[in-house]
C-alpha cells in the first residue's frame, strides 16, 4: 500500500518539494499581467467611447452655434399709408383691377414710409438716398403688403402698421455674421446702411424675435434667404410620414406575420428571407432609381409629389419593419403559442389574441426607428425631383399627396448648395428642426417599448 | 372497468427521419389516471401530443396509425383540430399562463368556443373551473390581478382552471409537476386525483412514485416502444417485461 500511495504526481512533487501555499495578500507576476491587460481593455473601451461622445457633442455644438440664430428674425415696424392713388387708381374697389398692380407699384410705398418713419424719430439719415434706405427692408415686404392689400381691399386709404422683414444683411448685422468691415466689400450693402439700422433699433423701430415664420413659411429665392422658411417642407416630409406609415405598417407586419407564423419552412421562404435582408441593405438611392422608373415614368405619377416619395420610402423601410417585426414575433415564447392552442384557439386566433398583442412594443420600436430613417433620407427623393424649388404649399390630403413638395432633408441640401451666407444658418436651423424630430420619435419609441413590456 | 375513451392502433410517429413512435397500440379508460412513463426521449410526451394533435403544429412531424376517440378517428381529414382540442384538453410542463388576468386566463377557452352567453354565464364558468382546480378560494378577490403574478404551482393550477373551462373529455398533463416544489406537487397530485371524477385523465410523468401514487393505470415506453401497459399496481410490483423492471428498479434510464 505505502508503494501505491506513492503515484507518479506525488513522487514529481516530491521531488520539486513540497508545494508551499502562496500568501493571498502577494500578488503574483501572472494575475499582474491579467489584471493589466484588463485594465488595458478597460482604457480602450473609455477612450472609445470618449471619442465617440466628443465627436457627437462637437457635431451638436456646430449645427447649434450655426442654427440657432434661424430661429430669430429681424424685423422693422413700419406704418404705411396704403395710397389709393397708386393701389386703386379709379377708386372703384374693384379687386381685380387692384389685383393689377404688381409688386413694383408697392415699392415706393414703402420707400415713403420709410423715409416718413426716420424723420418722424428724427434719425439721422447718414445722407442715404432713399433708394438705399429702402434696402433695409427684405425684397420679401412688397409681396406681404400686396398680399394684404388684397386680402383686405377696404384698408386702402388708411395708414396701417406693418411688420416687415429686414433684409438678409441687416439680420446678418444683428446676429454677428455681417460686420462694418465685410459691409465695405460688399455690393448689396454698406456701413452707412448699417449704422442706420443701429439708430432705427435703438428707437425702436427695428427689432428682432423670435421667427415662426421659418416654420411656416414657404422656401424663398436666392435673393431673400431672410423669407425662406420650412412650411412646404414640414408638410411635405409629413405627408410622407403618413404613406410610409399608411402603407409599410400594415404591409411589413402582415407580411412578418405570415412569414413567422404561418409559411411553412421551405426553399421558397428561404428565399424571400434572404431577400429581405438583402433589400434592407440595398443603398438608399438605387430605390430612387426604381422609384423614378416605375412610379413616375411607368406610372405616371406627378414628379415631386409626396404620394412618390411616399412609396419610395415604403419600399425603403419595409425590410427594417419586416426584420423589426419577426424579431418581436419570435421574442414571444413558444409556451404562449401552446397555451393558447392546447384550449383550441385557431392559429388565427393565437396570432391575434396573444402573440400579436406581446409583440407590439417590438413592432412599434421597429415602426418609428424605420419612419424615423425615412424622415432623414434624402438620397431618393433628389432622383424623384422632390429637390425642384417649391412655393406653393400642397394642399389637405388626400389631393395634396399629388401636389408638388418638399422634404426636410432634401430643402437642407438645397439651402447649403446657395450662395448667400444666409442660407447655412437657416439650412444648419432646418438641421436642428430634423433633429428634434428624430430624437422626438425615438423618445416616443423608448416610452412604448417601456410602458408595453410585459414580462412573462 | 370503465368505457375506453382513446384507443390508439399502431401509431407511428417520424420526426423527419427519425422514427420516434414505434408500433404503438394503447386504450385509455374514462375516468382513469393512466400515467406514461420512462425515460428520457422515449416518446411518451410525443406519443401525449399525438392525441390532441399539438404535433400538427411541427413542420417535420409525420403521424401514421389511427387514434380514436369516442370511437372517431382523430386524424381523418374531416376533423378540424381546433374542435379536437376543445374536447381534449392539455396542461404543460412549465407553467404558461397568459400575460393577461386570472379571470380572463379561465375565460379565454369559453369566450372563443362560445361556451357561455353573457357575463354572468362566464362568470359562473369561471368561478366552477377555478373551484375545480382548487384556486378559487386563493384569487376570488383578484380576478382582475395578471395571471403571471401567481406562484408556480398557483399558475399551474391556473393553467388547469383554463384547460376544465371548456368542459374536455380528455385532460391531457405533460409532466405538470417537474417545475414545481414538494408541496406544490402534492396539490396538483390531490387535483389529478378529484379531476379523475369528471375526464380521463393522462399524464406524463418522469417521476416513479408520482405514477405510483396518481394513477391506475401505467404505460412504460421505451425507445419508442410501448413496452409494457396494464394495472399501476402490477407494473411497480409484478412486471411482466424485463425492460420495465430495470427501469422501476432504477438499472436503466
Amino acid at each position: 500500500m505505502t508503494v501505491n500511495s506513492q503515484s507518479p504526481t506525488s513522487s514529481s512533487q516530491g521531488q520539486a518539494g513540497p508545494r508551499k501555499s502562496r500568501s493571498l495578500l502577494a500578488v503574483d507576476a501572472h494575475t499582474k499581467r491579467r489584471n493589466a491587460s484588463e485594465a488595458r481593455f478597460q482604457f480602450m473601451g473609455k477612450l472609445a467611447v470618449g471619442i465617440g461622445i466628443l465627436a457627437l457633442v462637437g457635431l451638436l455644438a456646430s449645427i447649434l452655434a450655426n442654427g440657432l440664430s434661424s430661429f430669430r428674425q429681424t424685423y422693422v415696424t413700419v406704418d404705411i399709408f396704403l395710397d389709393p392713388a397708386k393701389l386703386d387708381k379709379d377708386g372703384s374697389g374693384d379687386l381685380a383691377k387692384i389685383a393689377k398692380v404688381t409688386t413694383f407699384g408697392y415699392k415706393p410705398l414703402i420707400k415713403r414710409a420709410m423715409a416718413a418713419a426716420i424723420a418722424e424719430h428724427g434719425i439721422d439719415d447718414q445722407g442715404l438716398k432713399a433708394k438705399k434706405i429702402a434696402a433695409l427692408i427684405s425684397p420679401q415686404a412688397p409681396a406681404t403688403l400686396r398680399n394684404y392689400v388684397l386680402a383686405h381691399p377696404d384698408q386702402i386709404g388708411k395708414t396701417v402698421a406693418f411688420n416687415l422683414l429686414a433684409s438678409g444683411r441687416i439680420d446678418g448685422y444683428f446676429k454677428g455674421r455681417v460686420t462694418m468691415d465685410s459691409a465695405k466689400l460688399d455690393r448689396n450693402i454698406s456701413p452707412e446702411q448699417l449704422r442706420l439700422a443701429d439708430e432705427m433699433h435703438r428707437v425702436g423701430l427695428l427689432e428682432t424675435r423670435f421667427n415662426w415664420a421659418f416654420f411656416t413659411a414657404p422656401d424663398a429665392s436666392d435673393t431673400r434667404p431672410e423669407a425662406a422658411g420650412l412650411g412646404v417642407a414640414i408638410l411635405g416630409s409629413a405627408y410622407m410620414m403618413i404613406v410610409v406609415l399608411l402603407l409599410a405598417l400594415p404591409l411589413g407586419v402582415a407580411a412578418s406575420i405570415y412569414l413567422e407564423e404561418f409559411s411553412k419552412q421551405n426553399f421558397l421562404t428561404d428565399l424571400i428571407e434572404v431577400n429581405i435582408s438583402n433589400l434592407a441593405a440595398v443603398p438608399s438611392i438605387v430605390f430612387g432609381i426604381l422609384g423614378l422608373a416605375v412610379f413616375i415614368n411607368f406610372a405616371g405619377l406627378p414628379k415631386s409629389a409626396p404620394i412618390v416619395g411616399g412609396l419610395v420610402l415604403t419600399l425603403m423601410t419595409l425590410p427594417t419593419i419586416i426584420i423589426a417585426t419577426r424579431a418581436a414575433l419570435k421574442a414571444v415564447p413558444p409556451s404562449i403559442r401552446e397555451a393558447a392552442l392546447g384550449v383550441g384557439a385557431s392559429k388565427m386566433q393565437t396570432v391575434f389574441h396573444h402573440v400579436l398583442p406581446l409583440a407590439m412594443p417590438g413592432i412599434l420600436t421597429g415602426a418609428i426607428i424605420g419612419l424615423a430613417q425615412a424622415l432623414g433620407e434624402s438620397a431618393p427623393l433628389l432622383l424623384i425631383g422632390m429637390v425642384a424649388f417649391v412655393r406653393e404649399y400642397p394642399a389637405a390630403p388626400p389631393e395634396g399627396f399629388f401636389d408638388p413638395a418638399a422634404a426636410l432633408p432634401v430643402q437642407i441640401y438645397n439651402w447649403t448648395t446657395r450662395g448667400d451666407p444666409a442660407f447655412v444658418e437657416r439650412a444648419s436651423g432646418a438641421i436642428i428642426v430634423l433633429l428634434a424630430f428624430l430624437l422626438t420619435m425615438n423618445i416616443v419609441a423608448i416610452i412604448l417599448r417601456r410602458r408595453f413590456e410585459r414580462r412573462w | 372497468m370503465n368505457d375506453i375513451k382513446v384507443s390508439a392502433r399502431d401509431v407511428q410517429v417520424w420526426y423527419a427521419d427519425n422514427h420516434a413512435i414505434k408500433d404503438v397500440s394503447v386504450e385509455i379508460e374514462d375516468k382513469t389516471v393512466t400515467a406514461f412513463i420512462g425515460p428520457s426521449g422515449c416518446g411518451k410526451s410525443t406519443f401525449l401530443r399525438c392525441i390532441n394533435r399539438m404535433n400538427d403544429t411541427i413542420d417535420i412531424c409525420r403521424v401514421e396509425g389511427d387514434i380514436l376517440l369516442d370511437g372517431e378517428d382523430i386524424y381523418d381529414p374531416q376533423v378540424d383540430p381546433v374542435q379536437l382540442r376543445a374536447k381534449v384538453g392539455m396542461v404543460f410542463q412549465k407553467p404558461n399562463p397568459f400575460p393577461k388576468s386570472i379571470y380572463d386566463n379561465v375565460a379565454y377557452g369559453p369566450r372563443i368556443h362560445g361556451l357561455a352567453s353573457g357575463r354572468s354565464e362566464l362568470d359562473a364558468v369561471v368561478e366552477k373551473s377555478l373551484r375545480r382546480a382548487a384556486l378559487w378560494d386563493e384569487v376570488k378577490d383578484r380576478l382582475n390581478a395578471s395571471g403571471t403574478g401567481l406562484s408556480g404551482g398557483q399558475q399551474q393550477r391556473l393553467c388547469i382552471a383554463r384547460a376544465v373551462a371548456t368542459e374536455p373529455e380528455v385532460l391531457l398533463m405533460d409532466e405538470p409537476a417537474s417545475a414545481l416544489d414538494p408541496i406544490a406537487t402534492a396539490q396538483i397530485e390531490e387535483l389529478i386525483d378529484e379531476l379523475r371524477e369528471k375526464f380521463a385523465v393522462v399524464i406524463v410523468t418522469h417521476s416513479m412514485q408520482q405514477a405510483a401514487r396518481v394513477s391506475q393505470k401505467t404505460a412504460f415506453f421505451h425507445l419508442g416502444n410501448l413496452v409494457e401497459y396494464g394495472e399501476t399496481s402490477q407494473i411497480f410490483t409484478n412486471p411482466v417485461d424485463p425492460r420495465t423492471e430495470s427501469y422501476i428498479t432504477g438499472r436503466i434510464g
